[in-house]
């Protein structure tokens, strides 16, 4: 399994069929096979915050959510997560590309990425932070599960090292 | 006319469709005016109603879904119109009450008083009516995603706190589906 491939098993074996994203490049790959899965709905979406809307209702709906973002995202969406997801106990799975780790090289990624962390500790959220390709399918394959025994999100954050 | 009117006249056109509701007094106003098990309330995240609506309208393509949005709210979450408009659910109808104002805070203007949002809607490509020049049953049932403009006055009503917890609200909504 490569990097992008246990991600993607992962996804698929925790049944997730509605998705929607805003594009990393360490997730360019991903999101290619994602497209490519007539099983999965895949919504782009112009913003993080207007995703975690849309996972609400897909929710709603029947489907089993997941968010492909950056972790800059995350700062775009930290109220929708509070006063929607968690509020409602909706479960969703985040999935973020962890940028401003070891061996960014852009400077603008890296105060985000320090304090990505604490952000999700201090939400309350639980996140797994795998560094192999076998620890990404396994926390991905078991957190939608895990969401919707907590009634909040679970993020996993794949760091720069990871791929 | 004001806000809790134009719900009125909304609910008159309204049978088994699916709708879900601007946070604040539009929700409020909608459950004292008829609560019904088909009502998703929003009690957070201004601005997310319409993005909602589509995720809900994409997984439940048989329902008709509505959504009753204010113009403050659209305001906060503009991207909504292209993504939309670029998934162009057919069962999907998205109503905006423009008031000109953030009705829940106190009534402060907002700057949608001055515009045309159906020509905004438009613009990105939706297909868009003002109320007043439709029937909304026609338009809730044709087979195309729409935008509507509702225009009316400032104002609220004496329309009490939603009683049930976001949990009762969810779980009400999905036992309908």
């Amino acid at each position: 399994m490569d990097s992008t491939e246990a991600i993607y098993n992962g996804l698929k074996d925790a049944g997730i069929d509605f998705i929607v994203s805003v594009p990393c490049v360490n997730l360019s790959k991903l999101l290619n096979m994602i497209d490519e899965d007539d099983s999965i709905t895949h919504i782009p979406v112009t913003r993080e915050e207007e995703g975690i809307g849309l996972c609400a209702g897909a929710y709603l709906g029947g489907k089993r959510t997941a968010i492909l973002m950056q972790n800059s995202g995350l700062g775009n969406s930290i109220n929708a997560l509070k006063s929607l997801t968690e509020l409602y106990g909706f479960p969703l799975l985040m999935i973020m590309s962890h940028r401003g780790t070891e061996g960014e090289n852009i400077c603008g990624q890296v105060p985000m990425g320090q304090s990505t962390p604490l952000i999700l500790e201090a939400m309350n959220f639980n996140f797994f932070k795998p560094g192999t390709p076998e620890g990404a399918y396994e926390a991905i394959r078991t957190s939608w599960e895990l969401s919707e025994e907590e009634k909040k999100p679970v993020s996993i954050l794949l760091e720069i090292k990871y791929w | 006319m004001k806000r809790r009117d134009a719900i009125n006249r909304i609910m008159d056109s309204i049978e088994s469709e699916l709708i879900i509701c601007n946070i604040g007094f539009p929700s409020r106003e909608l459950y004292d005016i008829y609560d019904r098990d088909e009502n998703f309330y929003m009690i957070g995240s201004m601005g997310l109603a319409s993005s909602i609506g589509l995720g809900l309208a994409l997984a439940k393509p048989e329902r008709d879904i509505v959504v009753i949005d204010g113009d403050g709210s659209l305001l906060m979450n503009m991207g909504s119109l292209v993504t939309v408009n670029a998934c162009k659910p057919r069962n999907l109808t998205w109503i905006v009450i423009n008031n000109g104002a953030y009705g829940s805070t106190g009534n402060q203007e907002t700057y949608a008083k001055d515009l045309n949002l159906c020509e905004i809607a438009s613009g990105v490509g939706l297909k868009s009516y003002k109320f007043e020049d439709i029937d909304l049953k026609e338009i809730i049932n044709d087979d195309e995603c729409n935008f509507v403009e509702f225009n009316c006055e400032a104002g609220n009503s004496t329309a009490p706190i939603i009683e049930m917890t976001p949990e009762a609200i969810k779980k009400r909504f999905m036992k309908i589906i």
